[in-house]
């Protein structure tokens, strides 16, 4: 009875042993490499700093003129052109053109660094189901796994700061692109690539000149999506030392400042539907191949 | 154009199935396709198959849907690989080559057309036409003029920057037939590559065909499940069936003396007027042959019947290529080769002891 009762579980000294042994061994882990790695992230930390502190200290009105203009480049909509600008006076306006500056720097980098690593990881994947069977459950992981659980090894690692920071925005951020890209190039008709094929096309070239053009729809919509968790991730982010405006929201929390909570809030808000609308059209842009159809 | 771009299939087998090694010899030794499915869970795709296509000829492999037929045409540039046998083009097997040497040959010895166009859907017409070229490694330059006048000979000059799915099915394929032709490749291969337009599209692509390959005389492998498509185009056609070769001869050939019932059943509704040509039923000249009408070798029955009955006689003098007469025949005789002959069905449906 007593067997049924309480689950069998571990001895209370053997589970304690067990988890100070994992703790230790990567604590030993962390002094003795713990400096490599931190080398090796530190070009990736001059990069955002470098980044982050050209964004600041571009004069404003010039800031401006150049997302207006990255703006209408993406969609060719006046009225977003026009919305992003009175949406970025009103943000400086309120005080938060630092932090906004500080976010945007975070978002572009991380975003970057998500679609460096996530299109050709998205490719391999697309090429062998071995790779795609791998990748898919660290994915998995990647997505549903508490951001708060990995901040932790990554903290005991590099610490406190921007680079931390960067990583934990991407681990959060990069499954969907790296996703989208295996899917697309999946999805290829595979008519068209016999074509390809009988025509001599080397895998490289059916590559470049077939499954990418064609994929790219659907990796448009994983860029998108990863910019969108990007942003999600601000918050959370702000508590390891990255800055920008998930700061403000964090002290709003623990102070209870509804105001400031909500301003910065929106900030973001703001800007991701900037981003997502400028690159959604980006995308359909590229694909005016498909507008019209013969009927 | 060289008389060596003949193709030829040498006992190609083809079995899909992780082991279809294995099952070659037991099929050779007369294991059916039913017992191989059943027993060993493999599909027989191609039997034995033996065809000498002849260098710049129409060579077309007629089938209905499950014969083997595209599979057969895939084996030419080796998009399938052979379970065993060789296909030899210009001394080389092409099932030995290598990668790099297989690549070379589809591009430049090869063109294909797809039934279903396979068009580049994110290309103009013109990025299209120019995509083999292009794969050749040719300067974008040389590529654009060549697309150019390609597109211009089948029809779709000023269309060159719309794309694919801007254009209509027959449009469609005349883009593919443009690619194809770009390529200047000696062998083109047809996979059912008018089977998905409409009969009078269909009509005007076989036309259009016919007249490029009087000038170009590619060696072209067509594949198709239309027995009128094939006498219409085909200097020579072997049906398949089951993945084996039934039949193969000249459209006459088959017409005339079908090897089994099932091919008597398929050329049963055929337009044997138009098949037929006189210099096969003619028979020796009898009688004067002044005052006669004269008919070419290779005119039809139906061109025959016509003039015998506009000229009101009942014979008629067959000129041979020198312009002597070779033959002679009569009204009766026409009539005779246009009608289904009874007599032979009968003989072939009950099997010789």
């Amino acid at each position: 009875m007593d067997f049924l009762g309480a689950f069998p579980q571990m001895g209370r000294t053997e589970l304690r042993d067990l988890k100070k042994g994992i703790d230790e061994a990567f604590r030993h882990f962390s002094r003795t490499h713990g400096q490599a790695i931190e080398d090796f992230f530190h070009p990736l930390l001059k990069f955002l700093v470098w980044f982050e502190k050209l964004l600041l200290a571009t004069p404003w009105p010039l800031m401006i003129a150049i997302i207006a203009a990255l703006v209408w480049l993406g969609s060719r909509s006046i009225k977003m052109t026009i919305g992003s600008i009175l949406t970025f006076l009103l943000i400086g306006y309120l005080g938060m053109w630092k932090d906004t500056m500080s976010t945007l720097a975070l978002i572009s980098v991380a975003t970057f660094l998500c679609i460096l690593i996530g299109i050709p990881l998205g490719i391999l994947m697309a090429r062998s189901d071995r790779i795609q069977a791998i990748v898919t459950p660290i994915l998995d992981i990647m997505q549903t796994i508490p951001s708060f659980v990995y901040l932790i090894p990554v903290l005991m690692l590099l610490g406190i700061g921007k680079v931390p920071g960067l990583i934990a925005v991407c681990v959060y951020a990069i499954p969907p692109v790296v996703r989208l890209t295996n899917l697309g190039i999946r999805l290829v008709d595979r008519d068209v690539l016999e074509a390809a094929d009988a025509f001599g096309a080397s895998p490289r070239q059916k590559l470049l000149s077939v499954q990418l053009p064609l994929a790219l729809p659907n990796i448009f919509a994983g860029i998108n999506q990863t910019i969108m968790m990007a942003l999600g991730m601000v918050v959370i982010a702000s508590m390891i030392g990255v800055p920008g405006l998930g700061v403000p929201v964090l002290k709003a929390v623990n102070n209870q400042y509804l105001a400031l909570g909500m301003m910065n809030g929106l900030a973001i808000v703001a800007i991701a539907i900037l981003f997502d609308r400028v690159s959604q059209k980006f995308g359909k842009r590229l694909q005016k191949h498909s507008e019209t159809i013969h009927g | 154009m060289a008389d060596n771009n003949g193709i030829e299939l040498r006992g190609l087998f083809k079995i899909f199935g992780p082991h279809g090694k294995k099952y070659v010899q037991a099929v050779r030794d007369g294991m059916t396709k039913e017992e191989l499915n059943a027993r060993h869970g493999h599909v027989l795709g191609l039997k034995d198959i033996n065809i000498s296509i002849p260098a710049s000829k129409i060579q077309v492999i007629m089938g209905l849907s499950g014969s083997g037929k595209s599979t057969l045409i895939r084996h030419i540039n080796r998009l399938i690989e052979p379970t065993a046998g060789e296909v030899i083009f210009q001394g080389q097997d092409i099932c030995k080559m290598n990668k790099a040497d297989l690549l070379r040959f589809r591009r430049h010895k090869t063109a294909m057309v797809f039934q279903k166009f396979a068009l580049l859907p994110h290309r103009t017409v013109l990025g299209n036409a120019l995509y083999g070229v292009e794969l050749q490694g040719v300067s974008r330059k040389e590529c654009e003029e060549r697309a150019r006048r390609w597109l211009a000979r089948v029809g779709l000059d000023g269309f060159e920057d719309h794309y694919p799915n801007q254009l209509s099915g027959g449009m469609q394929q005349r883009v593919g037939l443009a690619r194809a032709l770009t390529n200047n490749a000696d062998i083109l291969l047809m996979d059912e590559a008018f089977s998905a337009l409409d009969p009078l599209i269909r009509m005007d692509m076989q036309k259009i065909l016919l007249d490029l390959q009087e000038e170009l005389h590619k060696t072209i492998v067509f594949i198709t499940h239309d027995l009128d498509e094939a006498l219409r185009l085909g200097d020579r056609i072997a049906i398949l069936r089951d993945g084996e070769v039934i039949q193969q001869g000249t459209g006459q050939d088959i017409v005339l003396h079908p090897a089994d019932d099932y091919i008597a059943d398929f050329v049963k509704d055929v337009n044997r007027a138009r098949v037929i040509k006189v210099g096969t039923i003619m028979s020796p000249v009898s009688g004067p042959a002044n005052g006669f009408p004269t008919l070419d070798a290779q005119a039809s029955l139906e061109q025959a019947a016509r003039l015998l009955s506009t000229k009101g006689k009942d014979r008629a003098i067959v000129l041979g290529n020198d312009g002597a007469a070779e033959g002679q025949i009569t009204l009766r005789r026409v009539i005779d080769a246009m009608v289904t002959p009874v007599a032979s069905e009968k003989e072939v449906s009950q099997p010789e002891t």
